[in-house]
């Protein structure tokens, strides 16, 4: 028999929520982004493919993947670690750090990009030292690095934090009573129940980190093919009055994005089945 | 007598070994110092390198003035509009059962994986001078780009999941019951809403806000695409701090840069009080 559309509920208030809920999506979210669609593709396909595939966009969209990326993987292994040391380990001031690492999210962007400029700046605190090494950060791909890495670091932990808390003791207990070492314990029974929320995280991490644009802008130093991040670069096609070029990057960098969340969500369902628990 | 006391002897086969757990909590303190303290002590440092007061003054100026305000008046129209819509969608996807459920979620979730600019993007192109809509709406002397309601739509959006994503979780856990209870007792749609089903997620309710807001007071990348950056007019606080700092006016800058830190630090100190003290009326995500 064919299910109902809405199943009949004694709670009121359908028509109100629904109406709240569908009408406000559809004209903040949904109608937006179908004007993203519209304007990029208004000129047609082959227009649209003109805009996105010129050498500064290439350069601007695999910098931000690339990147995005090797944040991201730096964040899954901190963030497992560090979720794993607030979980386990007592030491002093362990709740203030449990804390701190919200930073990140609650540290409007801007803030996060002009303090992380004047630190690593060659007359900033961390720049000079770097400076005195020969080594240059802010205005580097180096500097880029680490704003992503700062703007993706709580994602990781925060998702893999509650698993680690619900572990039983007594499955880790049972593999070292079988003699495993603790190496062993960590890598084929702790890490297979941590890994579908890690690559959560690691998902969540990336996209964040491929979309920022605060944080990166003033330590990125901007220059075209080399250190220019592709939101910086719709922002200046829109100031260029550019809006179809505009539009079309932004069409790629959201199909970009959403095709990471769709290989990073299959993979995680095939670690799930892999480990035979959902 | 031996000097080896048996709980020394006696170490528990589920943990690392001592060195082990010393090596990585030092290394984790030391890699936060960098990451996260830092950037926090620079802020500070740079706001008042010229004495507390020089960065008082920056404060007082007009351009701060109107920043600081708008800012205000953003998140005091975005933050309610979001808190109502969490309520109505949470409500939604939790008292009843309909097809299609898992698609409004995920159609909720769309901000999280869609970048600022991109967010800010989709309004100029939605609601710019350009497109049929937006040619309409300066026709009627409304216009959204380059004003204030583009500004409150692209808060708004960035932050749109948030209190339904904080609800969900608490009210799909709490299930129907009672307020099935409370209809059977005769009492109308919004009393059980009011006296029964709020009580219950107040604690989430502002958990959200609170993030919601901090989010909506600190938003850059899709505030700039729509703003225009009109002093006095359109220039929010991060947008302010922007051109402050590109105009090498450091110290108001980072100025501007500490009273946001200062609210971020607010809301983390709130959201760990509520996660401290209410933990079992929050999602259970939260719970440590």
């Amino acid at each position: 028999m064919r299910q109902p559309f809405v199943h009949k509920s004694p709670i009121p208030g359908l028509g109100l929520s629904a109406g709240i809920t569908l009408s406000m999506l559809s004209l903040m979210v949904l109608l937006p982004i179908a004007g993203l669609l519209v304007q990029g593709f208004s000129a047609g396909i082959p227009a649209f493919l003109a805009a996105v595939n010129t050498p500064r966009t290439w350069a601007a969209l695999y910098l931000s993947f690339r990147l995005s990326l090797v944040a991201a993987l730096f964040n899954l292994v901190f963030g497992v670690v560090l979720a794993w040391v607030l979980v386990r380990y007592r030491f002093p001031f362990r709740k203030v750090l449990n804390a701190a690492v919200d930073l990140p999210f609650a540290l409007p962007t801007a803030v996060a990009g002009i303090a992380l400029t004047a630190l690593y700046a060659p007359n900033g605190a961390f720049g000079q030292i770097a400076k005195d090494w020969g080594f240059k950060i802010a205005y580097t791909h180096w500097g880029i690095l680490i704003a992503l890495i700062f703007v993706g670091l709580p994602f990781v932990t925060r998702t893999v934090q509650p698993v680690i808390e619900e572990i039983a003791r007594e499955v880790e207990e049972a593999s070292a009573t079988l003699g495993a070492t603790r190496a062993y314990t960590l890598r084929r029974v702790i890490w297979p129940m941590l890994a579908p929320a890690a690559l959560t995280g690691f998902a969540l991490s990336l996209a964040r980190a491929v979309g920022e644009y605060g944080s990166v802008i003033f330590i990125a130093g901007n220059i075209p093919l080399k250190t220019e991040i592709a939101p910086l670069l719709i922002v200046i096609k829109l100031e260029e009055y550019n809006e179809p070029g505009a539009a079309a990057i932004g069409i790629a960098m959201l199909v970009m994005s959403f095709g990471m969340l769709f290989i990073i969500n299959a993979a995680q369902v095939f670690s799930r089945k892999r480990m035979a628990y959902v | 007598m031996s000097d080896i006391s048996p709980a020394r002897a006696f170490r528990p086969a589920a943990t690392e070994a001592p060195w082990a757990r010393i090596t990585l909590t030092l290394a984790v303190v030391a890699i936060l110092a960098v990451l996260l303290f830092a950037p926090l002590v620079t802020v500070f440092y740079e706001a008042l390198r010229e004495g507390v007061g020089a960065s008082l003054a920056t404060l007082a100026n007009p351009e701060s003035q109107s920043a600081i305000w708008l800012t205000l008046f953003v998140a005091a129209f975005a933050v309610p509009l979001n808190a109502v819509f969490g309520v109505a969608a949470a409500w939604l996807i939790t008292k009843y059962s309909f097809r299609g459920k898992a698609v409004l979620i995920t159609l909720i979730d769309i901000p999280f994986s869609v970048s600022p600019v991109v967010a800010g993007l989709c309004i100029v192109l939605t609601f710019g001078a350009n497109s049929w809509v937006g040619s309409w709406l300066v026709a009627q002397g409304l216009p959204v780009v380059f004003a204030v309601p583009g500004i409150v739509m692209a808060s708004m959006f960035v932050t749109f999941p948030f209190v339904a994503r904080e609800l969900i979780p608490v009210m799909v856990e709490q299930g129907r019951a009672a307020e099935e209870a409370a209809l059977t007792l005769g009492a109308s749609g919004w009393r059980v809403f009011f006296t029964v089903t709020l009580p219950n997620i107040r604690w989430a309710l502002l958990y959200g806000v609170l993030l919601c807001n901090a989010r909506a007071m600190g938003e850059f990348g899709a505030v700039a695409v729509v703003s225009g950056k009109i002093r006095g007019l359109t220039a929010t606080m991060p947008i302010t701090i922007e051109m402050l700092y590109n105009e090498y006016s450091s110290v108001a800058a980072f100025t501007l840069a500490a009273v946001l830190a200062l609210l971020a630090l607010v809301t983390l100190a709130l959201k760990s009080l509520l996660e401290w003290r209410y933990a079992d009326q929050l999602a259970a995500t939260h719970r440590h």
